[in-house]
């Protein structure tokens, strides 16, 4: 095969993998980029070159900094605990004990719901006077509460909501890496006498740090792109207590139309992620064994 | 030093059972090995004796102290794995003093094990060395120092060599032989490698589906086996064993009350016509450099022996087989079980 023709191989495979990633990752990406240093189209006025104009806009908006702190808290709140219950879970389920597949089954079942239906099933919990908490909490004699219209406890039933659904799905991670791990080395060590809380800190816990590491960086992508579940059961309220970044870029983009503040805002979330995932990478790897 | 004794010891699962009222004793500081073919239970008796099972009948004592229901980690005893089991993260040196940091045995005292260990089986310049990065021979060495600071007076082995290429296998028995007599551990080791059992061990415990089928000296195995199994799972190639008719000569077709056995290196290959010579018709022969392989046939029965040099024989050739009395070992063929030693 003369040169030529190998090229224009080479090119051949490549290129449907190339132009579905060039169309829908690449361009989208330097498109935003570019948009957010430009004015949104309007009627007679086209799209102009303004600078750093937007991101000026972004800083004086209360709302982008009410979204952020929101998106910081709730990260914080989904993010240990979840990862903490999963690695619980995965301990437990790993054992040796009857119906222990109901068990891995029971705690997926949350990730197999469609979003839609689990923001349903929480829509009731938090429902105040006949919702599931309020009928508890009824029994104790204390009043409804109106979960999800107070600024003040939406946040949290957002964050325990996330928490039970994302769980079990890291849990699976977990469960994979733990049944990977050969039996031998915890026969070894129990023939050291080594209990199972040392086991667990000096050999099981080190052995999952790259699945940690890996469900560390989803947990985070997933806390910043958390639109959904917002949507059907708050749409951010009330008075944006439970606004979210990628839910206020959706409002900005679909609702007002200002594509180029809502490149901005994408621009700021990307660098945020980029950069969290950048710093995880930087610190962890060098205290991560691979096998 | 810690003599193990194992008393009407059972593992059963159900029907199946995997280790089925097994004794024996292995002195103190001696090397006992626990021989026979895959699924005969040795891994599980030498599980059970670690204690990482627990049994469903019979005792362990070690050092005359009943350890049946003990946790492993009182038993006295150390370990070494199949696969080695050395944690991966953990660094040689980390790995060999896991147990003794989980022990709480003080840093000087490490220290010096460690140093002792290290020099002991070459590991001196792999210290900081991943297990990743060791050869399979090194991880070996690396499993059998976890073992040797444990200090432990009784060291379990379950085919520690079986990992390792044929040259390194030599290497590692006689070296494990040597560390054991030098620390004069009492050793039980598990292997399927008959090579391995009648080179390294004093005492050899032949089990077959769960049962003991003879606990010997290996010479002792080799010279009296008890049984036709035990004569045919040692020596390479394995003794001939016929069957004999009533009138115990070889049989022309095959079932008999009796079994002859002869040894390959016990035959000699005659003249045809030599008085008392078994006549028999040459199947195969196979030259292996020191020696020649010659498989003979007569009635029912085959016979191999094994001829120094080069043979100058060919196949299809009549061919006379003598072997002196004392090299037959008569068998019950019913029970499998030798009948009595050849008269004098």
């Amino acid at each position: 095969m003369s040169k030529a023709r190998a090229t224009i191989y080479g090119w051949l495979l490549l290129g449907p993998a190339f132009v579905l990633l060039a169309a829908f990752t690449h361009w989208p990406a330097i498109a935003t980029l570019y948009h957010s240093f430009h004015s949104t189209a309007r009627r007679n006025r086209p799209s102009v070159y303004v600078g750093l104009d937007n991101y000026q806009g972004m800083i004086d908006d209360p709302v982008f900094w009410q979204a952020l702190i929101n998106n910081f808290w709730y990260a914080v709140g989904t993010i240990p605990v979840s990862i903490g219950l999963a690695l619980l879970m995965a301990l437990w389920v790993n054992e040796k004990l009857a119906g222990r597949t109901w068990l891995r089954l029971a705690y997926f079942t949350p990730t197999v719901l469609p979003m839609i239906a689990v923001a349903n099933i929480w829509l009731f919990f938090y429902t105040p006077d006949y919702g599931l908490f309020d009928q508890i909490r009824g029994l104790f004699g204390l009043r409804a509460t109106n979960w999800l219209g107070e600024p003040g406890t939406v946040l949290g039933c957002l964050i325990v909501m996330t928490i039970w659904k994302e769980a079990g799905f890291f849990m699976i991670f977990y469960l994979a890496a733990l049944q990977s791990m050969p039996p031998n080395l915890a026969e070894a060590a129990a023939i050291e006498g080594c209990g199972r809380w040392t086991f667990f800190r000096r050999v099981t816990f080190p052995l999952l740090m790259p699945t940690t590491l890996f469900v560390l960086v989803n947990a985070v992508i997933g806390a910043f792109r958390m639109v959904d579940h917002v949507v059907a059961l708050t749409a951010g309220g009330p008075n944006n207590a439970s606004m979210l970044l990628l839910v206020m870029i959706y409002d900005v983009a679909f609702r007002y139309w200002d594509v180029a503040y809502a490149a901005t805002l994408t621009v700021v979330l990307l660098a945020i992620l980029g950069t969290v995932a950048l710093i995880q990478f930087v610190v962890l790897e060098k205290r991560i064994h691979y096998r | 030093m810690s003599d193990v004794v194992v008393e009407k010891l059972a593992r059963h699962w159900g029907t199946t059972k995997a280790l089925d009222g097994v004794s024996f004793k292995v002195e103190a500081g001696s090397f006992a090995v626990l021989l026979g073919p895959s699924g005969c239970g040795k891994s599980t008796l030498l599980r059970l004796i670690a204690g990482l099972e627990s049994p469903t009948g019979g005792s362990i004592r070690i050092a005359g102290q009943d350890v049946t229901g003990l946790p492993p980690a009182k038993r006295g005893i150390a370990m070494v794995f199949q696969s080695y089991a050395l944690f991966p993260h953990l660094s040689v040196a980390q790995n060999i003093c896991f147990g003794l940091e989980v022990r709480h045995v003080d840093a000087a005292e490490r220290k010096r094990r460690l140093e002792r260990a290290a020099e002991l089986l070459g590991l001196g310049k792999l210290l900081d060395r991943k297990p990743s990065q060791l050869s399979g021979g090194q991880q070996q060495r690396v499993a059998l120092g976890r073992a040797i600071v444990a200090q432990a007076p009784v060291c379990l082995m379950d085919e520690p060599l079986s990992n390792l290429d044929a040259q390194l296998r030599h290497e590692m028995r006689l070296e494990i032989r040597e560390l054991q007599r030098r620390l004069s551990m009492t050793m039980i080791y598990v292997t399927h490698d008959q090579v391995e059992a009648m080179t390294m061990a004093d005492q050899v415990v032949l089990l077959r589906d769960g049962k003991i089928e003879q606990d010997a000296a290996p010479d002792a195995l080799y010279a009296h086996p008890a049984t036709i199994f035990a004569a045919r799972f040692i020596g390479t190639p394995p003794m001939n064993v016929v069957d004999l008719d009533d009138e115990g000569r070889i049989a022309d077709a095959p079932g008999g009350a009796g079994a002859l056995g002869v040894r390959p290196e016990d035959i000699v290959v005659v003249p045809i016509e030599t008085p008392g010579a078994v006549q028999a018709r040459v199947e195969s022969i196979e030259y292996l450099g020191a020696d020649t392989l010659v498989a003979a046939r007569k009635g029912a029965g085959r016979l191999v022996a094994r001829v120094p040099g080069k043979a100058k024989i060919e196949a299809g050739a009549a061919i006379g087989l003598a072997w002196t009395q004392e090299a037959q070992h008569i068998f019950d063929n019913r029970t499998g079980r030798r009948v009595a030693d050849p008269p004098a």
